[in-house]
């Protein structure tokens, strides 16, 4: 999709669209042929408002300023005919990541594209709000736009397309109509091989370790700060958190990770009562913390995967005495980990950012879970991967779950939570819904959870 | 054009880059000395010459060279952990300050005693110097850029200021200027007779003991981690402020020792006229150096070199020595656009 869109330059080969041939590596030129491109990461300037984000790039660089009315009005009407509500003065730093790509949607309408191509567009989406895109993504079509979704989701891509093709290590694995296709074929062309699901054990929950009561957050983390939250977590299950993004999560995962204070309520680990711990704190409690962003918060590109992997430990005696580091002691920790874990990549001293976004993840899981954690604070930790390495972290939550770990597992893909979770919670406005065990809420109750409908009932 | 970023590449061909750098660089100053109407090769000959063609100029070179090497330390290790130093020049000047207000009487200590004392002393000083920005830059999100770049201007009027009243020689017939430091206060000569003191052999182990701390200890790695993505740092547990800071001292410290030993080691007092812009010439020796503490070493001489060859050039060829001015600002573009060059491949359309 980038040498598509301009952004890379196609070894081989050419690109046409609407019967001309696209100079390689231009964007201008793809946006001209109408072809608009919402990324998954999006390209946002988040010091600016929605308003100057869509109208970027619109208009010449030579007036003297913005032609801000034209714009609003011609925003207002997209957004109202495809039903995309939006404040067009909001700044984009105090979106959601759900707003964000509405936001990144109107960009390309705005722009008039005629070919949209969505890079997993659901995956920071309410079912609700999937829906809803799927009617304005039906709409378009019906407008005579094209429109290429790309998705993991087999069954999102069952419902949205008319026409599936189907990638696999970079070639054509095989296209199909939709209605003449299954979930089962099209997982089968995706994998090569029929996927399993990572087998779920029931294993007796142990005792509380990790209780919040009616707790709240100053809002220093993106997204809503916790509202007077309720939770508790036990020994030895996966507890599945369902939200939308933005709703909480970002200031929970922070308050649990050490960095974000609360400012009201109680908070009681392994049966003690006691204040919000500082991040380091967190690391000698044996709270794992697989963090949502791995690009910008669990990883440093720059630095090797040897030292990216002590970050967290660098400071024990293991790898530090005196002040000094011992690297072959590093290097051979990252020989485990990356033996261990099933990671590919040439030697512990290979830059991280080389890395695909799996083996990436799989490095993290290794840091957060090699010291074997009591607590594993897991946010969005299957986001953007494929089905294969999504697979992976699975089995090894469950693997952590069934020596006894308690999960948290923040998540917006609602069928990983009833996948993994053994009780789940909804996570709306920063309010967590009362927890039940899995089956008792069905697919649609928790959607409606995620939406605000009912949580005050349910708390 | 576009850029795309490169694969890790082995170390000839990291070396390659600044080669490349110095390569364009003779090119562009050619181009120049044509200009003036004189030979390039016989231009570059006499350079050459003059900065490494006998004990004199070797030696010549390498004094001027020590300087260059505590600021271009200064800057790398604080480049590092992207935490914007321009302001050696300011931090050499106060080490500068801290070593005439100590060595010139104020403690009648024995050598042995006296130098460690001053040299910390003044490295104290240029630390704190730069504590200030990097306290704005923690806590109120100033921009150190431009805190360090005016500070320089500040700090240079405050030296005129105490040159004009307290620190005034009296002997100095009105000159701008301090008393010299006492006999016990200089750094001896490493040859008789020769001006190569042993400033130079402690910028050596300032830079071998900087290569330590940025490649083995925990503190050069968290810089390091918090240079390249102080979020991810801060996710990690490191204190990102308290880096910086110790970033901000180790720095600054670095800077001020270049005016200790300009002062202790060559000119015996403090003048106006102390640093004909090291501090600013440090973030070329860095840059040119990729930011490796033993390639600033390096780094250094080469542009002390081109400086002292240039003087001896202009003597016999009547090119301007402004020439070396020209090169090493030109070193200084080509090496950013070599760096750029080494992170990405440029891809023509």
């Amino acid at each position: 999709m980038n040498i598509l869109f301009g952004h890379y330059v196609a070894d081989e080969g050419t690109v046409e669209a609407f019967g001309k041939r696209l100079p390689p590596g231009d964007p201008g030129a793809a946006l001209k042929a109408g072809i608009g491109m919402v990324h998954q990461h999006f390209t946002l300037a988040d010091n600016m408002t929605v308003l100057e984000n869509i109208a970027l790039g619109t208009q010449s660089l030579w007036r003297p300023r913005l032609d801000r009315a034209e714009a609003r009005e011609r925003l207002v009407r997209l957004a109202d005919d495809f039903g995309l509500t939006i404040q067009p003065d909001a700044f984009v730093s105090a979106l959601t990541v759900g707003e964000r790509q509405r936001v990144e949607i109107l960009k390309a309408l705005y722009r008039q594209a005629r070919v949209l191509i969505l890079d997993e567009p659901t995956a920071v989406l309410t079912p609700a709000e999937a829906e809803a895109l799927f009617r304005t993504l039906k709409l378009l079509v019906g407008q005579g736009l094209s429109i290429i979704f790309i998705s993991h989701k087999l069954n999102e891509v069952m419902a949205v397309s008319d026409r599936v093709i189907v990638l696999r290590g970079g070639k054509i694995a095989g296209e199909r109509r939709t209605a003449e296709t299954t979930r089962a074929d099209l997982a089968a062309l995706m994998v090569g091989q029929e996927p399993t699901l990572p087998p779920i054990v029931e294993v007796p929950f142990g005792g509380r370790v990790l209780v919040l009561e009616e707790v709240s957050t100053g809002g220093k983390s993106s997204g809503a700060p916790l509202d007077r939250a309720s939770l508790t977590l036990k020994d030895g299950e996966i507890l599945g958190l369902a939200g939308v993004s933005g709703n909480g999560q970002a200031a929970l995962a922070a308050l649990l990770s050490g960095s974000e204070p609360a400012t009201a309520g109680a908070i009681t680990l392994a049966g003690e009562q006691r204040a919000p711990w500082s991040t380091l704190e967190a690391l000698d409690l044996g709270i794992g913390r697989i963090p949502e962003d791995r690009h910008a918060v669990g990883t440093i590109g720059d630095m090797t995967v040897a030292e990216n992997l002590i970050l967290e430990s660098y400071r024990s005696a293991r790898f530090c005495s005196r002040g000094f580091l011992d690297w072959d002691a590093a290097r051979k920790f990252a020989e485990e980990i990356i033996a261990e874990y099933d990671v590919k990549c040439p030697s512990p001293d290979a830059r991280i950012r080389l890395l695909s976004g799996g083996n990436m993840q799989k490095l993290i899981l290794g840091r957060a879970l090699d010291p074997e954690p009591r607590i594993i604070v897991a946010n969005q930790p299957t986001r953007g991967l494929d089905v294969g390495a999504v697979a992976y972290v699975h089995g090894r939550l469950i693997e952590a779950r069934d020596r006894g770990a308690a999960v948290l597992l923040i998540s917006e893909d609602l069928e990983e939570i009833m996948a993994l979770s053994d009780r789940i919670a909804v996570i709306s406005k920063g309010r967590i819904s009362s927890v039940t065990k899995r089956g008792q809420r069905s697919m649609q109750q928790l959607g409606e959870l995620m939406a605000g409908h009912g949580l005050e009932a349910a708390a | 054009m576009r850029l795309e970023p490169k694969p890790a590449q082995s170390l000839a061909a990291t070396l390659l880059y600044p080669v490349g750098a110095i390569v364009v660089t003779l090119g562009f100053a050619a181009l120049l000395v044509l200009a003036a109407g004189a030979d390039p090769l016989s231009v570059f000959t006499l350079v050459a010459r003059g900065a490494a063609g006998s004990q004199f100029a070797l030696l010549e070179t390498l004094t001027r060279a020590t300087p260059l090497i505590f600021t271009g330390l200064a800057v790398a290790v604080a480049f590092r952990a992207k935490l914007w130093n321009i302001g050696a020049e300011a931090q050499l000047y106060i080490g500068g300050v801290a070593t005439v207000v100590l060595g010139t009487g104020l403690l009648p200590w024995p050598s042995w005693l006296l130098l460690p004392i001053i040299a910390v002393a003044a490295m104290l000083a240029g630390a704190l110097l730069l504590l200030g920005p990097a306290l704005l830059k923690t806590r109120l999100g100033v921009d150190e850029v431009v805190t360090t770049l005016l500070l320089n201007f500040i700090v240079l009027l405050f030296v005129s200021m105490l040159l004009e009243g307290v620190l005034k020689d009296p002997t100095g017939l009105g000159w701008p200027q301090s008393r010299k430091v006492i006999e016990a206060a200089q750094l001896p000569r490493i040859i008789q007779g020769k001006r190569l003191h042993y400033g130079f052999v402690l910028a050596i182990v300032s830079a071998v003991a900087v290569w330590i701390i940025m490649k083995k200890t925990a503190l050069g790695y968290e810089m390091r981690a918090v240079g390249h993505n102080p979020e991810a740092a801060r996710f990690a547990g490191i204190p990102v402020n308290r880096v910086l800071m110790k970033t901000a001292l180790l720095s600054g410290g670095l800077a001020a020792l270049a005016g200790f030993s300009e002062v202790a080691g060559l000119k015996g007092n403090l003048t106006l006229d102390l640093s004909p812009g090291y501090g600013y010439s440090g973030i070329v020796v860095a840059m040119l150096a990729m930011l490796n503490p033993l390639g600033v070493v390096a780094a250094a001489i080469f542009v002390a070199g081109i400086f002292v060859g240039a003087d001896a050039m202009s003597r016999s060829a009547g090119v301007p020595s402004y020439i070396a001015d020209v090169m090493v600002a030109t070193a200084l573009l080509t090496m950013v656009v070599a760096i750029l060059l080494s992170r990405f491949r440029v891809r023509w359309r």
